[in-house]
């Protein structure tokens, strides 16, 4: 079964854009209109953050963005809510849900998948699910949904679990492109960096791959994009939406301004 | 020593329905690294051999069983006191420690990472940094730092970087958030040295087998002392469940030995500022393990609250979820108040100021059943010089 993840890498050859945005904020209803924006202003896929309290993997930007929408009141029944009818306006643009663990295995995860499916979600990445935990628990009920897992590869991550991981996956590969959380700096040189990008790209894998940690403008996009199929940009979008009177024009503005 | 079975985590790390290793990618190398070598090294000789020496020497061990008399008489029972209150900085948290700092050096780990609530585990893990000349950096809550203020100045004159975690609740569970982040941005050089029976399988583990000297210990001395290897009752609190996990540890399989787990209610399991997990937790994931914890219905951890930092943790290891689902142990829980009556009692009665956290396993021993024929072993975790602070406003509010 082919999905909206695949066909958006059949259209489109290199340099896609993925946007994260935390649901929910900056404002509780702003989910809906930051979709809309983002996939008219060119974001070739969207990640939509599902707020949780101790998100590990993220820097202070996502904490504090995860925060303010949890205070905002978003949960995962406001947001499968909000995006009930999503796809009479945006048709196209694949759609991914993000977050941790936790809130799903208490929402239930067959009752997560047959919701996210129901919205028209296409894929799914929960970074603290394991791997061995996904093919025992999760994967039939994903793919019963089409509901495509993304996992996540960072720099030691060896190459007999990226062909494992690369095997599970029919989206795309989601490279961690140094170590640290989501938003930081990265403290490796160059060097080091292009070395494992191109060691990745080396590896002829299955499915495209998007770079993202550290992402943040023009120049760093363009540069992931040498080598990868595209990159994710998320804490810098959501410092642009920080304090915006008007999340969708702050969010058309940044989108340009990374692609132009 | 009878090795256990039952009580011993399957090779996904799993107690019962609990434990795993939640981890982001980010973590697997380092994790899958530890899980591989941590019982090869464990077991051999020359770790052995460097471990029993630091305990010895350097901690202090065997830390004496005291048979507390007139405690034993005013609750018409007989109570021993395991003396871990008298480790080299004044808690259990050390056994832990210096057997990490030593898999650590095997790892090739140059920099060394924790959290504490209490401090008591950042104290004894900046110790043991100091012991090897290793850079140490431990995460600790804001309102920790504050509440436990002589414990940041021991960190810091031991040579180790506090830095103070400003996000969420600002308590042991932000600060091992903050950590884990640390040991994501440094996979490379850094081990992180979890202070309880917490986090991703083999942390749980290891921290059990590290503690599990505890027991060792209680069972030879109680033979010399009693006759009997076997006392009838063992209890001891609970936050993460490190001292607790290690008093049980080898009598685990031993079934005629109870087993009392006592956890914090702060000001009461019903009155929303409590930390008792094992009443008002559900399974969910914290820190990389399935385990009980506090969440709200959407599976956000929510804040516990007991005046005990070191009790104030949503979840408890999964080792004692499992304890408490098997019905193995079983789990009391005791609010601030009358632990700081404890404190007081054990002061007065036996000459010994025990640590806040270690008052709520005293104040649960009129609620265990022992009579006057049983032999009950008290888990005496950490010494109370670190709250002597709360001992004091205690005091004046009620005179």
């Amino acid at each position: 079964m082919n999905n909206r993840i695949q066909q958006a890498f059949a259209a489109k050859k290199g340099k896609l854009l993925n946007i994260y945005f935390t649901a929910g904020y900056p404002t509780l209803d702003a989910t809906v209109p930051l979709i809309q924006t983002l996939s008219g202003a060119g974001a070739d896929l969207i990640e939509i953050g599902m707020p949780f309290s101790d998100p590990l993997a993220d820097g202070p930007v996502i904490q504090q963005s995860s925060t303010a929408a949890l205070a905002n009141g978003m949960n995962m029944r406001v947001l499968f809510k909000q995006l009930h009818d999503i796809r009479q306006t945006v048709p196209d643009t694949p759609l991914l849900l993000m977050g941790y663990l936790n809130p799903v295995m208490q929402f239930g995860v067959e009752n997560f998948c047959r919701q996210a499916a129901e919205a028209g979600v296409d894929g799914i990445i929960l970074p603290d699910l394991p791997l061995d935990d996904y093919v025992a628990e999760y994967q039939d009920i994903f793919r019963r949904y089409n509901l495509r897992p993304v996992f996540l590869i960072t720099p030691q991550t060896s190459e007999s679990r990226i062909r494992r991981i690369d095997e599970l996956t029919d989206s795309f590969l989601y490279l961690v492109s140094g170590p640290g959380t989501t938003g930081g700096q990265n403290t490796q040189s160059k060097g080091v960096q292009e070395a494992y990008f191109e060691r990745i790209a080396a590896m002829n894998l299955r499915n495209p791959r998007l770079i993202g940690f550290g992402i943040g403008d023009k120049t760093s996009f363009d540069r992931a994009c040498s080598y990868a199929d595209g990159a994710i940009i998320g804490s810098a979008f959501i410092r642009a939406l920080e304090g915006a009177d008007d999340a969708p024009a702050a969010a058309k503005a940044f989108v340009s301004s990374v692609l132009n | 020593m009878a090795t256990t079975s039952a009580f011993q985590p399957n090779a996904r790390g799993y107690y019962g329905e609990f434990g795993g290793a939640f981890i982001p990618e980010m973590l697997y190398p380092n994790v899958e690294e530890l899980r591989e070598q941590y019982l090869t090294i464990l077991a051999d000789p020359d770790f052995q051999r460097d471990y029993q020496q630091l305990l010895r020497d350097f901690v202090g061990r065997p830390t004496p069983l005291f048979e507390a008399k007139r405690l034993s008489a005013r609750y018409g029972t007989r109570i021993f006191l395991k003396r871990e209150d008298l480790c080299h900085t004044g808690a259990h948290k050390v056994n832990n420690t210096v057997g990490q700092i030593l898999l650590a050096q095997r790892l090739g780990k140059t920099r060394i990472i924790a959290e504490t609530g209490a401090g008591q585990h950042g104290v004894a893990t900046a110790t043991v940094c100091a012991l090897m000349g290793m850079e140490c950096i431990v995460y600790m809550g804001k309102t920790d730092t504050e509440r436990q203020r002589p414990n940041v100045e021991r960190m810091r004159l031991l040579g180790a970087e506090v830095r103070p975690v400003t996000s969420g609740s600002q308590t042991l569970k932000d600060a091992t958030n903050e950590a884990i982040r640390d040991w994501i941005s440094n996979p490379v050089d850094t081990h992180y040295i979890i202070g309880s029976v917490v986090g991703p399988h083999p942390y749980p583990d290891l921290v059990s087998r590290l503690q599990a000297i505890i027991s060792e210990e209680i069972r030879k001395q109680l033979l010399e002392k009693v006759g009997r290897e076997l006392p009838d009752y063992v209890v001891a609190c609970v936050g993460g469940g490190s001292n607790a996990a290690g008093a049980f540890y080898h009598f685990l399989d031993e079934p005629s030995v109870k087993l009392i787990a006592v956890e914090a209610a702060g000001k009461g399991i019903s009155s929303g500022h409590s930390a008792a997990t094992s009443v008002l937790g559900k399974p969910g994931i914290i820190h990389g393990s399935r385990t009980l914890l506090m969440q709200d219905e959407d599976g956000q951890i929510t804040e516990p609250y007991s005046l005990s930092a070191g009790l104030d943790y949503p979840g408890i290891g999964p080792l004692h979820a499992f304890l408490g689902a098997s019905g193995r142990a079983r789990f009391i829980s005791i609010e601030d108040e009358p632990a700081l009556r404890a404190v007081a009692e054990l002061s007065r009665l036996e000459g010994i100021i025990p640590a806040l956290e270690t008052a709520h396993a005293l104040a649960a021993l009129p609620e265990i059943g022992a009579g006057p024929d049983d032999i009950v072993v008290l888990n005496l975790s950490g010494r109370g010089d670190k709250d002597l602070d709360t001992y004091l406003k205690y005091a004046e509010q009620m005179h």
